[in-house]
């Protein structure tokens, strides 16, 4: 495919992504219309603009951005096409720290409790990965390292599950799991805004040693990267962003592996470059997914991450299918 | 001016076993320095000690009087460039994006400049990949690669180049065309070290040849000396025969000693 220069298409996904924000102000049950805007509140629905849609739409720009950098960012560390925050288990294991936080009524004392747990789990999620899978870039290493991973985060989120005081504490855990941009506030963006910039800003630095880690770990090494300190780096950014993403949307799975595979082939498939297209066309995605969750007609909203699992899901496999038969 | 580049007293274990056993050695610039032994001798311990790339037990590895771990990463990759044994590739990039990734150590993310275009041309015409500038990776052939990988090194303008199997997979004329490119980098004033495995290469290319077996030097000096039958009968246990080729010294490996 026809390489891009990487500066005019971060400013085509730029503007995709003003003007899908843009659409995600106005659509949903109810329309709101441009207009809206000049009423300076004498319109009633100025309210749905400031109080629900703005958050959300920001929300969604901010954990776009978060998951489309991080896939980037770890699927250039680990030179594995696959990897993905939620893949390989390090949103289950952020999830799995809300869950504890909510699990033990922790997040009621503080609202800082959730958000610091669940940064604390993908944290531990990203060093336990990286310890399991060694300094090997064995693509099934990784994988399996990411299957055991989901497997005990979602095993002890079911335990509390299991033993949850009240069906409420049981709804309440279940209903932040699905993951959804739906009804967060201004409080919950503030909480989480700080720590998804610091870590998207972190990982976007990563650039120059990803690059050099195309010729391996011996290769980036003989090019001066400093690996410890790009391994610390990395878990640092994809922790904060994925742990605080969680926090306040909880799983949202597949924009980290779908995005970096579209982008990939724009940008020369340097991983370098490849971090700030991943991140503009991650919240493009989630914008638009959110907006068709929205004004998709059925009872109950369904949620976001309900809908990019189905969408993530089949794209995993087509992944698979391809790698074998390349493999072949 | 290429400082000379030296391994002092460096022990290397490895799983209980003494991989390098205080091994000293001097490599001056503007020669061909070829390292052989069997395998599992330690050349390639050896190479990433003087690379900087491990850290010896003891001893250190010295580039001019300053330890070469004691340079910043950055500085080091400058002054020494390195060709891994195994090369991996992990992303179907263009091959001149690829010899581009040498500048690393001279540049941020950011663009190569006006130099490092120039230094990234003037790798790819040196190892003649320039025509393969805009393939990716994935669709050169075994030979292809090692020169453009071999480019990449070069295009950081090392002072010294060390190159682990660099001919490795490579037919015979392209071993011939890189031992010319190796040979050209000397004259320029550079270090070239590389190991091999073809003694009748190492013989030919060389202008100085260490035997490494045992977890130290065997046998230092001029190729003829060096590789002696009784030197290759000490470290292979191969019984060999220097004979009078019409272009020069050939060695005949007749068998296993003693077989």
């Amino acid at each position: 495919m026809r390489r891009l220069p990487v500066p005019i298409l971060c400013a085509g996904l730029g503007l995709l992504v003003v003007l899908l924000a843009g659409l995600s102000l106005m659509a949903g049950r109810v329309w709101v219309p441009f207009s809206v805007w000049a009423s300076y509140g004498q319109d009633p629905r100025w309210a749905i603009i400031f109080e629900l849609r703005i958050p959300r739409t920001v929300l969604g720009v901010l954990v776009g951005m978060a998951l489309g950098v991080s896939g980037a960012a770890l699927q250039g560390y680990t030179r594995n096409p696959l990897a993905d925050p939620g893949v390989l288990g390090i949103s289950s294991m952020a999830a799995l720290g809300g869950v504890l936080s909510l699990y033990f009524g922790l997040a009621v004392d503080s609202p800082w409790i959730l958000p610091a747990l669940a940064i604390g789990g993908a944290w531990l999620g990203v060093i336990v990965l990286l310890l399991l899978a060694g300094s090997t870039s064995s693509v099934v290493t990784f994988v399996l390292a990411g299957v055991v991973l989901q497997s005990v985060a979602t095993a002890a989120t079911a335990l509390a599950l299991n033993l949850a005081p009240t069906p409420w504490a049981v709804n309440e855990i279940v209903n932040w799991l699905l993951g959804s941009l739906a009804d967060r506030s201004i409080e919950d963006l503030k909480i989480a805004a700080p720590f998804i910039v610091a870590g998207v800003a972190i990982l976007l630095t990563t650039g120059r040693a990803l690059d050099a880690l195309t010729l391996g770990e011996t290769g980036a090494a003989s090019l001066g990267v400093d690996l410890r300190r790009e391994r610390l780096v990395l878990t640092a950014g994809v922790a904060l962003a994925v742990g605080a993403s969680v926090a306040v949307t909880g799983a949202i799975g597949f924009v980290g592996l779908v995005v970096p595979h579209l982008v990939r082939p724009l940008v020369g498939s340097r991983p370098g470059p490849l971090l700030l297209p991943s991140a503009l066309a991650g919240a493009a995605l989630v914008l638009a997914a959110d907006i068709v969750v929205r004004l998709t007609p059925s009872a109950a909203e369904v949620k976001l991450g309900v809908a990019m699992a189905a969408i993530g899901g089949p794209f995993f496999l087509f992944l698979l299918a391809r790698m074998r038969r390349r493999l072949a | 001016m290429t400082e000379p580049l030296a391994a002092s007293e460096i022990s290397v274990r490895l799983g209980g076993r003494a991989i390098l056993d205080g091994l000293s050695v001097r490599l001056a610039p503007g020669q061909v320095i070829c390292i052989v032994g069997p395998n599992g001798a330690g050349k390639s311990t050896l190479m990433s000690c003087l690379a900087g790339l491990r850290r010896p037990d003891r001893g250190a590895a010295l580039l001019g009087e300053a330890p070469v771990l004691s340079l910043t990463p950055r500085k080091r990759a400058r002054r020494i460039g390195f060709l891994p044994q195994t090369p991996e590739i992990a992303w179907a990039v263009e091959a001149e994006t690829l010899v581009s990734l040498g500048r690393i150590p001279y540049v941020g993310a950011g663009g190569l400049g006006v130099e490092g275009h120039a230094a990234v041309e003037r790798a790819m015409r040196m190892t003649d990949v320039t025509g393969l500038a805009h393939r990716t990776v994935d669709t050169l052939s075994g030979g292809e690669r090692a020169r453009v990988l071999i480019a990449r090194a070069l295009a950081g303008d090392p002072e010294w180049l060390l190159a682990d199997e660099p001919l490795a997979g490579l037919d015979p004329g392209h071993q011939i065309d890189a031992c010319d490119l190796f040979r050209r980098l000397a004259l320029e004033g550079r270090g070239v070290v590389m190991t091999l495995h073809d003694l009748g290469m190492a013989l030919r290319v060389a202008d100085r040849v260490l035997v490494l077996a045992d977890g130290g030097l065997i046998a230092d000096g001029q190729p003829l000396a060096a590789l002696s039958p009784e030197v290759i009968r000490r470290a292979y246990g191969v019984e060999a025969r220097l004979l009078d080729g019409a272009h020069g010294p050939v060695l005949e490996l007749v068998g296993r000693h003693g077989g």
